[in-house]
């Protein structure tokens, strides 16, 4: 049995001895010339009394050598008027999973999970799902009317500029928005590899807009008549959905223009969206051009051919819209390698769309036992969380999970729990347990526990 | 009264029932023309079907000529979008319900085979069909395409012709029509009578032995590992972990700054000039835009080696000695080609 001590002692071996290096060294040694290396440790052996002192022989080359950037001047303000990510960060990007539509105007791109710290998603990295193609629309051109689907409904059909919406009192939220088809692939089985195709479609901004409450109050909305929201798009699809009525009323759904303190993105719906906290990405309808308050569901392609949910009998769900309780674990996650064993935080995001986390619990085991995770503050409703728990890896092999409560109650189910309920062949709404499997060679990737 | 509030009393009143609004000023009434020129939606109850007709034999012609490359000449085509025809039965139009549906093994799930309601099918094509030209097609031809894809389908006879009044004898023959519930807890309150509904599924909350083990059911196969290509290059460089490769190749950071960027930002140019603009030299792009279709990169490379002064200012650009003439050569080439990135 080892001790903490051992092991954090072990740990802290990670970085040597390469640390020691200069790079040209390293190559040395992965060409498998090791003669050098052993004059180096005799070198370094003979001051092992006394640390500080390698530096006097030995040392990090990166704190001996004089560097480029402490050696010259840098560039210039505004060089990028609007800035860019470092160019060491270009791993992380939106992707697209190779096959999975055959055509790139109506797509998925995925949020590489694997890489964002917090809650908010870069907005330039926030996921994209187009139906067909996004536009830049001139928002001196864009209208947004409101009217009723029949007489009575609304008493006084209205459009609305940008000009009007944004001179209206505005409301700043922070909310989690999921593809209903998010984790769609891994129904059957572990078919991709990494969080950000099992989990990508999902992105969390802070929003700024209008409550749809006060833009249809202001147009006489008959709310004793009205049962339900279409919202359209003005894009080529003029994509449209049913949009639930106690939603609306409850003013949390926005008539959105701003997206993490600059206006949304046109992949997102520039200059205006529809923000349906709790409820699945399609019905933030982007580009958002109009709003018609009926008395009955509007049964719309979206809602009959696409996001209905199959089950083993051959029924399909129809709007199925909130996002249940979920969880995952972004670091370590598939595709990734720990770098060698010792101590690691376990990371991950947690979310649901009935309101607020209320515990995350986390397990190295397969779920034979857990703990509890520890959330980050602030912990807002229909918002991602994210939690943590600390781990000592040993080089054992291990299955994390993350299982996600949320303040109604609601505990995320396993795979199997899943299936029992809903088969295998749904696209949508899979919120089940996400497992990685680390490997004793400390590589992580995908599988599933029943 | 003043004439500013007698002018706000006479504003009020032509305002009419404006006036009671929170927000005066904010939006205007929306013109007859306008809420018809959008207000395109046909509800499953046929609300919103605008009057008109097609026959399949029309619909047939427009198909071949803008659909049929997407959806094939018998709409059973997956290479661009999922088949709209296929995998229903005379037996389904009776019954409402699609068997394909129950069986675990059936590869496909067309249009039809999910499709409850017909107007549905109206409402998509008007707003989002043809592909790259949608909203393009008169009421009479969606009618018309309709009739043909109903045709393809079965539901019809090759003779029908469409119309507002014969699409509702169609969808009593829809082989989904009784395929939807919305019997579940994932409506967020009223509307469907399911706010009441618990949600299906749920997790167990046990912390400790909660089963005998934990039985891997399914893995990524070898053949997907690599199939979304290199995941050491979808990582970072630097944190708790790296990412693992799975394809040859490894990041390349120098590739935003090669040959003269990099030459220019080594001799110490880019200290005096920026790339875009002037710092306290021109910037390049000026330098490039003022010598256009000049002959003067022997002149310029002679102002960089032996340096200058006057031609943008009397900030004097300093000698440059220890580049190289083909260096130089290469740099002035470079600016005058307004110093692109790569």
């Amino acid at each position: 049995m080892e001790t903490n001590d051992d092991l954090t002692a072990r740990g802290a071996l990670r970085p040597a001895p390469e640390n020691f290096l200069t790079p040209s060294q390293i190559a040395e040694v992965s060409k498998g010339r090791r003669d050098f290396l052993r004059a180096a440790f005799a070198a370094a052996g003979a001051v092992a009394a006394a640390p500080a002192a390698l530096a006097q022989g030995a040392g990090d080359p990166d704190i001996l050598e004089p560097l480029p950037w402490a050696t010259s001047l840098g560039k210039p303000v505004a060089a990028l008027p609007y800035g860019q990510p470092s160019r060491y960060e270009r791993g992380l990007q939106r992707r697209q999973s190779p096959g999975l539509t055959q055509t790139d105007a109506a797509s998925v791109s995925f949020t590489p999970l694997q890489g964002t710290f917090g809650i908010v998603t870069p907005s330039g990295l926030h996921f994209e799902r187009h139906h067909q193609g996004w536009y830049d629309i001139d928002p001196r051109r864009h209208r947004f009317m409101i009217n009723g689907g029949a007489p009575g409904m609304i008493r006084t059909p209205k459009v609305f500029t940008l000009d009007d919406i944004m001179r209206l009192p505005s409301v700043s939220r922070f909310h989690f928005i999921e593809c209903g088809a998010n984790t769609g692939m891994e129904w059957g089985n572990a078919a991709v590899p990494t969080v950000q195709y099992t989990h990508g479609m999902l992105a969390c901004s802070e929003f700024t807009g209008v409550p749809l409450r006060v833009l249809l109050e202001e147009c006489g909305a008959d709310f004793a008549k009205g049962k339900f929201v279409l919202a359209e798009g003005a894009d080529g699809s003029s994509m449209t959905r049913t949009i639930p009525i106690d939603s609306v009323l409850s003013g949390e759904v926005l008539v959105a223009y701003g997206q993490n303190g600059e206006m949304l993105r046109p992949e997102n719906g520039y200059p205006l969206r529809l923000v349906v906290p709790g409820v699945q990405g399609v019905s933030w309808v982007k580009w958002l051009r109009r709003c018609e308050l009926g008395d009955k569901p509007y049964g719309t392609k979206d809602e009959t051919i696409h996001y209905v949910d199959l089950l083993p009998d051959g029924t399909h769900r129809q709007y199925t819209s909130i996002q249940e309780v979920k969880s995952v674990i972004t670091t370590p996650s598939g595709g990734q390698k720990l770098l060698a064993r010792g101590f690691y935080t376990i990371s991950g995001l947690a979310w649901s769309g009935r309101g607020r986390i209320r515990r995350v619990d986390v397990s190295t085991d397969g779920g034979r036992n857990w703990v509890q995770a520890q959330l980050q503050g602030p912990v807002m409703a229909k918002c991602l969380t994210r939690f943590s728990a600390p781990w000592v890896w040993r080089g054992e092999t291990a299955l994390l999970q993350a299982r996600a409560t949320d303040e109604t109650g609601h505990v995320q189910p396993t795979y199997g729990r899943m299936r029992e309920v809903r088969g295998t062949r749904s696209i949508y709404h899979n919120n089940s347990i996400q497992t990685w499997r680390v490997a004793a060679s400390g590589e992580v990737d995908n599988v599933q526990v029943l | 009264m003043s004439k500013f509030f007698s002018a706000l009393l006479a504003l009020l009143i032509a305002g009419g029932a404006y006036a009671q609004e929170r927000f005066p000023g904010i939006g205007r009434p929306a013109t007859r023309a306008e809420v018809q020129a959008w207000d395109i939606d046909v509800r499953p109850d046929f609300q919103g079907l605008p009057r008109g007709k097609g026959t399949v034999a029309q619909g047939e012609e427009i198909w071949e000529a803008k659909c049929a490359s997407c959806h094939g000449t018998f709409g059973e085509a997956n290479h661009t979008f999922s088949p709209i025809v296929g995998g229903t039965t005379a037996r389904d139009m009776e019954t409402g319900r699609v068997a394909n549906l129950r069986r675990q093994d059936y590869p496909q799930r067309t249009t039809f085979m999910k499709a409850p309601s017909v107007a549905t099918l109206y409402d998509y094509i008007r707003r989002a069909m043809p592909w790259t030209n949608p909203k393009s097609l008169s009421d009479d031809e969606v009618y018309a395409v309709l009739a043909y894809m109903l045709n393809l389908a079965d539901i019809v006879p090759a003779e029908f012709e469409l119309n507002e009044r014969t699409i509702r004898d169609v969808q009593n023959r829809m082989p989904n029509r009784n395929g939807m519930t919305t019997d579940h807890a994932m409506w967020p309150g009223r509307g469907f009578g399911t706010e009441r509904n618990k949600p299906d599924t749920r997790g167990p909350a046990c912390m400790t032995d909660c089963r005998l083990e934990a039985r891997i059911a399914s893995s990524l196969p070898d053949h997907a590992r690599n199939a979304h290509g290199n995941l050491l290059l979808q990582n970072r460089v630097i944190g708790p972990v790296r990412g693992v490769p799975t394809a040859p190749g490894d990041f390349d950071f120098d590739d935003a700054e090669t040959g003269p960027m990099l030459l220019a930002r080594e001799s110490g140019c880019l200290a005096c000039h920026g790339v875009a603009q002037k710092i306290v030299g021109p910037g390049f792009a000026e330098v490039a835009l003022r010598y256009r279709n000049q002959d003067v990169a022997e002149a310029l490379a002679g102002r960089v080696r032996q340096g200058a002064q006057g031609v943008w200012g009397n900030v004097p650009m300093p000698p440059q000695p220890d580049l190289k003439d083909d260096e130089i050569r290469a740099l002035v080439g470079w600016i005058l080609a307004g110093a692109p990135e790569k």
